[in-house]
């Protein structure tokens, strides 16, 4: 049963930037749902530099990644925008006419639809999804031999197992998919392991009492008639090569960003960014919005304070396709009690 | 003022001017070279991979376990550096390194 959600406004990316959209769509009396591909929001502040501290944010002198997000998160929360988190959205449709714009999103996990009036592209760097490590035919294996994440760990029962890294998630399946696997292996560059240190301990005893192979070196090949894996080959540090017997691989080499479906979408690209007017920040399609990383127009500049710009104008076109009927009027925070009542802060 | 040598994907040689006090990416990513340095030199993402000349790699800091964790996640070799991580300095003058294929 698919769910369809009816809203304003779709974003896409609930990064720093899609979040602030919240809170100036919200100043407008605009709802909206938010969709990310990862787990949780946060995007780019949140995935790849949570404790690193950014300088360059108005107001904070100094403030980690996370300590932002967790800000943005309080800041948003009296207009109580819905989360749909590791859903990445597949397909974006225009159903209505430039004047009045119409959109049905829809989602790839669990297929989730929405209808919407506008849409905002906040997908920074575009979707995380995991890196593939650069072997030749790799694309032939995937799905009956390579997979990059596990979903169901019965799969791997009795098979073969070759788990390629050094983080926790691959020491996290190392460890559990052990006793399931007919033989598991693991490899990884160096004898050095930036997973939590209990994980390394227990898989350091499996290789201890046999249970399990360690081997340090890099994958260079893929053995086996397509689709059909049959073994890795091997390099070692000093250049010498072995092969491992293995029935599925599982490389996990972390998160890398790709721009995914949005370049299906029939919006204008310039390598790999969305082109928009730097007066309401939308695209080529009336409706369709794109704010942050992903956009680009003279003079941009790839901050985050930039996007926060970015969103407030965009709120304001989006403001018309909403209430195509009312006007809309400017006011600060400062002196709006009708502001700070939607903000829960006057009477 | 000082320069790199930098080798692209299609085996093309550029010269670079170098200021000091850059990051090796931050020039490659200058002068309009195909590096992605996603993390924007955060060392987070190892998008910046590069291969260092064999008679360059002793002279720079050897890479910090920061930079090794980051190295886990590509394809590497033994001259394998994050271009982030290598401050450019005059010492550094006529650097050579190769990016990386995409994805490793």
């Amino acid at each position: 049963m698919t769910d369809h959600i009816e809203t304003d406004v779709v974003i896409i990316g609930a990064g720093p930037v899609g979040l602030f959209a919240v809170f100036e769509l919200g100043l407008l009396d605009i709802k909206c749902h938010l969709i990310d591909i990862l787990p949780k929001v946060g995007g780019q502040c949140a995935e790849l530099y949570p404790e690193k501290p950014i300088y360059d944010i108005p107001g904070f002198p100094m403030v980690t990644g996370q300590g932002l997000v967790d800000n943005l998160m309080a800041q948003i929360e009296p207009f109580h925008p819905t989360f749909h988190l590791n859903e990445m959205v597949e397909s974006l449709e225009s159903i209505g006419t430039p004047e009045a714009p119409l959109f049905r999103v829809k989602t790839s996990e669990n297929g989730t639809t929405f209808t919407c009036k506008a849409v905002i592209i906040a997908a920074g760097g575009g979707s995380f999804q995991p890196k593939k490590p650069p072997i030749e035919n790799i694309e032939a294996y995937e799905g009956t031999g390579v997979y990059y994440a596990v979903r169901k760990m019965e799969m791997f029962r009795n098979k073969k197992v070759l788990i390629v890294g050094g983080g926790d998630s691959a020491l996290d399946w190392t460890v559990n998919l052990q006793p399931i696997a007919k033989r598991l292996t693991l490899l990884h560059r160096r004898d050095a392991f930036r997973a939590a240190p209990h994980t390394v301990e227990k898989m350091r005893s499996l290789v201890a009492s046999g249970e399990m192979d360690l081997h340090l070196g890099q994958v260079t090949s893929l053995k086996g008639e397509e689709p059909v894996l049959e073994g890795a080959v091997i390099r070692k540090d000093d250049g010498s090569e072995f092969t491992v017997d293995c029935d599925v691989m599982l490389p996990f080499f972390g998160l890398t960003m790709k721009l995914g479906p949005i370049a299906d979408w029939g919006l204008n690209l310039h390598e790999n960014l969305i082109p928009v007017d730097t007066e309401k920040f939308e695209t080529n399609v009336p409706g369709i919005f794109a704010i942050g990383d992903i956009n680009t127009y003279p003079g941009k500049l790839k901050l985050i304070l930039s996007g926060f710009h970015e969103g407030a104008l965009a709120a304001q076109k989006v403001h018309r396709y909403v209430y195509p009927e009312k006007k809309l009027l400017f006011q600060y925070t400062t002196s709006s009690t009708s502001l700070q009542k939607k903000l829960g802060v006057a009477a | 003022m000082g320069v790199i040598h930098v080798t692209d994907r299609a085996g093309q040689r550029h010269t670079l001017e170098a200021i000091e006090g850059w990051r090796v990416m931050e020039i490659i990513r200058d002068w309009g070279l195909p590096i992605e340095g996603l993390c924007g030199g955060a060392c987070e993402c190892a998008t910046c991979h590069v291969f260092v000349a064999e008679e360059w790699l002793g002279r720079l800091y050897p890479p910090t376990e920061e930079e090794e964790d980051q190295l886990d996640t590509v394809m590497t070799q033994p001259n394998s550096r994050l271009s982030c991580q290598i401050l450019w300095t005059p010492e550094l003058d006529g650097l050579e390194v190769t990016l990386a294929p995409t994805g490793a």
